[in-house]
């Protein structure tokens, strides 16, 4: 059981219909204190559905949660609460900075914290020689960036971001995981929305799957990443008698020329299939351990159907 | 309360970078410097004609309220056009996700939003009503009975219409909004006609059409009440102008009118605050 103080989201069975479609069955889920958590799913999954839930923005049918330990009708938590909305967009006629202060007025800072807070901010985003430019002429990449600063501004205790990296180019992206690196550093927690698995592959510490508004798996990264792998091994003199003893050892198993693929649920097996193969009478030139990518992993648990 | 404040200046601010306010106050002048001519002609004219003195005074009292009718009008207008679209629109543009996911309570948005239209909306009404009594005073050092009691009642129907307009925008599209707080407008203003003429024609089922009206929306009945209580003693004694009738509203009506403002405006607060953004 994990103390109540290390969890910053834990919600049960939060689920929301919008009038006959179930966009949400089930949202149950724990993320830690201090971690960044991946939330990944095909589109229509209800990823953004979930998180506005837990952020107040829709009402659930029926379930629960709790934020930092306050439950989800309890408005001033939102006090240590930072979100970055998917598709994020504000009024075009204000400018970077009176964007930044409009916000911060809306966390209660006072004044001369936030002057210095927005400084500091625009200075991490790159757009301190743009702070006076309207919103409007802001390119959408900018726009990205100008919303991740208003989600930091109250530096908070947990940040929720909807595809922060839509619409950035590489440069961008970079600098999304460099924030997100320092944010765990200082302690935060991180809830990431993201369809770039590569990043997530990167900057998560731990992932949840959701399909057709359920949460079908959660595992920490390094976990998931070491399970699951293919071997390949080259080696002469593959008897069907051998593969056959190879199948009960380990999954898909198939000859395509000198090469045997195989499937391993651990490293540990590893010793086993090379003795085997030994034994069996092959002559093995190499085995080589291939890892699932997170992508491999994501159409393995979520399905080519998408979920849809 | 101090995040209303920021809502509020925030709405404020819009009207005025948006040119909302430059519109509105240059259109206003306009308006009242022709209104002002208008005015300056019809008096020199009457008084180079030796009109007795009880006939000029109708003149003018006539002349202010075709003004103040027309002021009251724009009021309305200016209303329902800058706050039609404030919730519908943010909540489908999805600007209203980073706002209601502060640490602000829904009401409190809506308060907010409210009180920057009010403020400008204030202003407005008090320029051009303002400027249409001044310039009469100016020109003939004439000023209708209770001018402050009409301009608070031309306030109020201001406020209604926001109220209601609020109230649509948290529950349906901008463009429904529109269709509704329009039509409402102009239920109650066909209504306030039909019980019009119904009360000079000593009709009784005309006068209850019209307030039947008047309960589904009290706006009409608030200008017809602002211009009873500027219509001079003539009148009231002749009881016809197509300004005024004998039959004007009472202050039920007002009271009733106040209730439906703060029911509409609390009513949206509830929606606004149920509604999934």
């Amino acid at each position: 059981m994990v103390p109540t103080e290390a969890v910053a989201i834990s919600s049960q069975g939060l689920k929301k219909v919008f009038d006959d479609k179930v966009a949400v069955e089930d949202l149950s889920l724990e993320v830690f204190r201090g971690e960044v958590f991946g939330f990944l799913g095909p589109n229509g999954a209800g990823k953004t559905t979930s998180v506005k839930m837990l952020l107040g923005l829709v009402h659930p049918t029926e379930g629960s949660a709790r934020l930092l330990g306050s439950p989800l009708n309890d408005w001033r938590i939102r006090q240590r609460i930072g979100f970055l909305p998917e598709h994020f967009r504000f009024h075009d006629w204000v400018s970077a900075r009176e964007f930044l202060t409009l916000h911060g007025r809306l966390y209660k800072m006072p004044d001369r914290v936030l002057q210095a807070r927005i400084e500091e901010l625009l200075e991490l985003i790159g757009l301190t020689q743009h702070a006076s430019k309207k919103l409007g002429q802001f390119s959408k990449g900018m726009l990205q960036r100008i919303g991740l600063a208003q989600s930091l501004l109250n530096q908070p205790d947990l940040v929720f971001l909807d595809e922060p990296t839509s619409g950035l180019d590489p440069l961008g992206r970079r600098l999304v995981r460099d924030i997100i690196r320092d944010l765990r550093a200082r302690g935060t927690t991180v809830f990431l929305n993201s369809h770039l698995l590569s990043e997530v592959e990167i900057t998560c510490d731990r992932v949840s799957f959701v399909k057709k508004g359920r949460v079908v798996q959660t595992a920490t990264m390094s976990s998931l990443m070491e399970s699951e792998f293919t071997v390949d091994v080259r080696a002469r003199g593959v008897t069907s008698e051998l593969l056959g003893r190879l199948s009960c050892l380990a999954s898909n198993v198939r000859l395509d020329g000198e090469h045997v693929l195989l499937g391993l649920s651990g490293e540990d097996h590893l010793p086993m299939i090379t003795r085997a193969l030994v034994e069996g009478g092959a002559e093995v030139f190499s085995v080589t351990p291939q890892r699932l990518s997170l992508e491999d992993l994501f159409v393995k648990i979520i399905g080519t159907d998408g979920g849809l | 309360m101090r995040t209303t404040f920021v809502m509020a200046r925030l709405t404020f601010n819009e009207a005025a970078r948006r040119k909302i306010l430059l519109c509105a106050f240059l259109m206003g002048l306009l308006f009242l410097a022709i209104y002002a001519s208008g005015y300056l002609y019809f008096n020199r004219e009457a008084t180079r004609e030796h009109i007795p003195p009880i006939a000029l005074r109708e003149m003018r009292s006539f002349m202010v309220m075709a003004g103040l009718y027309v002021v009251n009008f724009l009021t309305v207008m200016m209303t329902v056009l800058v706050s039609v679209d404030t919730l519908a629109g943010e909540i489908a543009s999805g600007t209203i996700h980073a706002i209601a996911s502060k640490p602000i309570r829904r009401w409190e948005i809506l308060a907010g939003k409210w009180l920057g239209f009010v403020g400008m909306l204030s202003m407005y009404l008090l320029l051009m009503a303002g400027g249409v009594l001044l310039s009469v005073y100016l020109i003939s050092g004439y000023s209708p009975p209770n001018p402050a009691r009409a301009v608070v009642l031309i306030w109020l129907n201001g406020m209604l219409m926001l109220s209601v307009s609020l109230l649509g925008g948290a529950v349906f599209s901008t463009l429904a909004n529109g269709v509704l707080v329009f039509g409402l407008f102009g239920i109650a203003f066909v209504g306030g006609w039909i019980e019009h003429v119904g009360s000079f024609l000593q009709r009784q089922a005309a006068v209850n059409v019209g307030v039947v009206c008047s309960l589904l929306f009290p706006s009409e009945a608030l200008w017809r009440r602002a211009a009873f209580e500027m219509q001079s003693p003539l009148v009231q004694a002749l009881g016809f102008s197509p300004f005024a009738a004998p039959s004007a509203p009472n202050v039920v009506m007002i009271g009733y009118a106040i209730v439906y403002t703060v029911v509409a405006l609390w009513l949206a607060m509830r929606a606004f605050s149920r509604r999934d953004l």
